[in-house]
């Protein structure tokens, strides 16, 4: 996501740059007012390890390719907002001069996207909300994933936008846009993963090293709050990802169609068949993932939600029966 | 070589080389950054239509390529870092921008091809001008040029310290990452299993080293920051070069060199 200079008009580079500025100046200012010399060496430490920890590739199971932890949540975690922007800043000059990893006139548009996104929005408004009732390893994992995927998406967004206003690209927005918010969207996910598991190492080994989480606190979440975040997450996926489900037929589908011409086969309509067909038609409320006699996106949508919800529902019965089970038999054990 | 040892390695030749004693080193590095920096707004405000115009600035690094006696194979190495991102951008360009240009018989140049063009050597002149200035002045100086520009001393002094401590926590990486993939031969990359673990463990080594090395900062003086200083003495150079190459680049910009020589070439002032 190193924006080139050869991709920013110099109008869009300066505005970036004084806004950047802005944020450092207020940084550098926040810095100084906790008066921890300590801390300098510790912030360049830290920026050193995440600049050789963004080299190690970490493979994703499942798939052929790799990924690198998210520098900006990972600097933020440790050492709070403002010392993580810096830190970052010092991290994406030097990735600047040494490896031509992003432009020095671009310098602005990428410290705004990849390090002020990360650590001010990723650890003021997603990490220490979460954390704020102390810390736990769920919690962590929530944290990372979600402050990762947000901030990336804000930060590809922003290069859409930085280069549409440049002029540079003929590229429509619809057109850009769609091809780096997936993308980014992955890449995210896996790194909010990755990111996640380094932090959960930390906070088990050594939690005071971590920001704004309070170990003295209970470190569970709230039964309500699990159930809003799980509930949350069913209903963003189920409604707003099945959107980009494929209309086209799914596996057996296919197979169906190469072997007897037609995707769907044909009931017998008598006998067994016949009555499952009755009580399935009589059930289901949203055939073929739409409202009845409709074709529409909301119902594309609603279909979504409730099947997830439904999904949901079905494994926290499962848990609860899990749990049941699991107390019985260590009353058993324990007598 | 793996990704960690080819970046050591790169990192350690720009250092070499950028404290080799040549003339363009030892030119101030307020003098060579500014420039740097004039010369990238000024390539990147070409119209993307200017072809010629933006053809002109090649001037710049040629000259200062000899005069520095830098590689170009290794600037042209660097653009493998921007060249993902700007090919995305300016491949898409001949298709949506299809408005003729120019025509050569049969074959006509459509706006896009410009653009694009236009896109690609606007990347390699500014990667080759930043490559100037890092290949030509250490990271210590370009600290002092910060400091003169008035960047606040804890930026400085945390540039410094990354700067310092990059190789020494790469190679560590580097030596993490070839004893895990050693005890699993075959493998790509780290196992999830592992990733907390051997990126967590490193991380806690290195919060361990900044408590020594505070400690160690301490003992030797350090009062908060560091404060880097310029090796050589000012001299005539020092102004003359950039205002020079400042005089020239607005020359250029101002007017069309290429095309004027096309023109006496060809006779063509139509």
């Amino acid at each position: 996501m190193h924006m080139a200079d050869a991709l920013v008009s110099p109008a869009v580079a300066g505005v970036m740059a004084a806004a950047s500025a802005t944020a450092a100046v207020v940084s550098v200012y926040k810095v100084s007012q906790e008066d921890n010399r300590k801390k300098i060496p510790l912030m360049g430490v830290m920026g050193a390890f995440v600049f050789a920890a963004q080299m190690i590739n970490f493979t994703i199971p499942g798939t052929g390719s790799s990924g690198h932890l998210c520098g900006g949540m990972m600097l933020s975690a440790l050492l709070g907002p403002w010392a993580g922007f810096l830190s970052m800043i010092a991290v994406l000059l030097i990735q600047c001069l040494f490896f031509a990893d992003g432009g020095l006139l671009a310098l602005g548009c990428n410290i705004w996207n990849m390090a002020f996104y990360g650590c001010f929005l990723g650890s003021l408004l997603i990490w220490r909300p979460i954390m704020k009732n102390g810390a736990s390893r769920l919690k962590i994992l929530i944290a990372s994933v979600v402050g990762c995927v947000v901030t990336l998406q804000l930060g590809a967004f922003s290069v859409v936008l930085e280069t549409l206003v440049s002029g540079i690209t003929e590229l429509p927005f619809g057109v850009f846009a769609a091809a780096m918010q997936p993308i980014h969207l992955a890449i995210g996910l896996v790194e909010g993963l990755i990111t996640a598991a380094v932090l959960i190492f930390v906070y088990e080994a050594r939690p005071e090293l971590l920001w704004g989480i309070d170990t003295q606190k209970e470190n569970r979440m709230p039964i309500g709050a699990t159930f809003g975040v799980l509930g949350g997450a069913a209903a963003v996926i189920g409604g707003g990802l099945s959107l980009l489900a494929s209309s086209l037929p799914d596996g057996l589908e296919w197979a169906i169609g190469r072997v007897a011409g037609v995707e769907e086969l044909e009931s017998a309509g008598t006998g067994a068949y016949a009555a499952a067909e009755s009580v399935q038609e009589s059930l289901s409320f949203l055939p073929d993932y739409a409202f009845k006699g409709s074709e529409s996106v909301l119902g594309t949508t609603v279909s979504g939600i409730v099947g997830a919800l439904l999904v949901l529902a079905l494994l926290i019965c499962v848990a609860f029966i899990i749990r049941a089970f699991r107390k019985k038999q260590q009353a058993s054990t324990e007598e | 070589m793996s990704r960690i040892g080819q970046a050591i390695s790169e990192i350690q030749t720009l250092e070499s080389v950028s404290r080799e004693d040549r003339w363009m080193n030892r030119i101030h590095p307020l003098s060579k950054l500014c420039l740097t920096v004039f010369y990238i707004v000024l390539t990147v405000s070409f119209s993307k239509y200017d072809l010629a115009g933006l053809f002109s600035m090649i001037l710049y690094p040629a000259i200062a390529f000899m005069t520095a006696d830098l590689s170009v194979r290794d600037a042209f190495r660097r653009l493998r870092a921007v060249l993902a991102l700007v090919a995305v951008m300016g491949i898409a360009n001949p298709f949506f921008d299809r408005t003729a240009i120019l025509s050569f018989g049969a074959f006509t140049v459509t706006g896009g091809i410009v653009s694009m063009i236009s896109l690609f050597m606007k990347a390699v002149f500014t990667v080759f001008a930043a490559y100037l200035l890092i290949a030509t002045t250490p990271m210590d100086d370009i600290c002092y040029a910060l400091r003169l520009l008035f960047v606040p001393r804890i930026l400085v002094t945390l540039l410094l310290l990354v700067y310092r401590y990059l190789t020494m926590l790469m190679k560590e990486a580097g030596r993490v990452t070839d004893a895990y993939l050693l005890r699993a031969p075959g493998q790509k990359g780290i196992h999830f299993r592992a990733w907390g673990p051997l990126a967590g463990q490193m991380l806690l080594r290195s919060a361990d080293f900044a408590g020594v090395l505070y400690e160690s900062m301490l003992l030797r003086g350090f009062t908060g920051e560091f404060r880097p200083t310029f090796r050589h003495s000012l001299k005539a150079s020092d102004l003359l070069w950039p205002l020079g190459w400042a005089s020239v680049l607005i020359l250029l910009k101002l007017f069309p060199l290429v095309s004027v020589l096309g023109r006496l070439v060809t006779g063509n002032w139509n």
